[in-house]
């Protein structure tokens, strides 16, 4: 038979730092899994991200959920929001050469933080919501 | 004093900032209102100790990055000390350990900037 995967599932309403509850809730799920303080704080500030993300580009009031699937081997992170979705082809690798001194916007740094962080990470988008889910596997 | 900000002082005419808790766009803007400040008053140069921020986000450090920008306008520098691992790895992955420097402690800050 096989083995059933541990879920943990958050809610979080669109307020100021509500991330902060979704990193918390890693450490935890990190702390249990046994993983490094590296791959914890990989994991935190990958997950700060895409919650920015799906909080400030959803353009939607709705919840955004967040599901910890604790794998043998791996975590996967979902942040699933609700919004207007997002066509990743359109969103420029950022540069620092390109923004300083050069009249350009700072941000817009959020997909590359998560891409360097997280092991794999996948978008899937559409008019009715954006679910990103991110892989960071276990170092033996 | 914002919440963000624990302590400012000077030393050897740089101006250190200590910081406590979450670099957001809150704690961001409360640093550059104190360098944009000084920099008004004739200071050039900026260290910030960030022992008490263990956790940023891309918003608060784009922030740095405008700071950044205005010191090169008036010559000037900034460097970090006593950063947390993985906020050191988002410096780098964002590319400010291009523009300015990590120092491990405050007297290598402050004698390396």
């Amino acid at each position: 038979m096989k083995k059933l995967v541990p879920v943990v599932e958050l809610k979080l309403p669109i307020l100021p730092n509500m991330e902060l509850i979704a990193t918390q809730t890693a450490e935890v799920i990190a702390n249990h899994m046994d993983l490094s303080e590296e791959q914890s704080g990989e994991i935190s500030m990958a997950l700060i991200e895409a919650c920015i993300n799906a909080f400030e580009h959803s353009k939607t009031e709705n919840n955004v959920f967040i599901h910890f699937l604790i794998e043998e081997d791996s975590l996967i992170v979902k942040v699933i929001d609700q919004g207007i979705g997002f066509d990743k082809t359109k969103v420029e690798i950022p540069k620092i050469e390109n923004k300083i001194g050069k009249n350009e916007r700072k941000r817009g740094w959020g997909l590359q933080l998560i891409q360097a962080l997280m092991d794999s990470v996948e978008f899937e988008s559409n008019g009715e919501g954006t679910t990103v889910t991110m892989k960071k596997n276990i170092k033996n | 004093m914002n919440g963000f900000i624990k302590s400012t002082k000077e030393t050897n005419k740089i101006v250190i900032i200590e910081t406590e808790g979450y670099l957001n766009n809150e704690g961001g803007e409360a640093v550059s209102a104190i360098c944009y400040e000084k920099i008004n008053e004739g200071q050039n140069k900026f260290l910030l100790n960030m022992a008490g921020t263990k956790v940023v986000n891309s918003i608060g450090v784009s922030i740095l990055i405008e700071i950044i920008e205005k010191l090169q306008e008036v010559d000037g520098k900034i460097g970090y000390y006593n950063l947390a691992p993985i906020v050191s790895k988002t410096f780098n992955i964002m590319g400010l350990t291009k523009y300015s420097s990590v120092f491990e402690t405050e007297e290598e800050a402050v004698n390396g900037l």
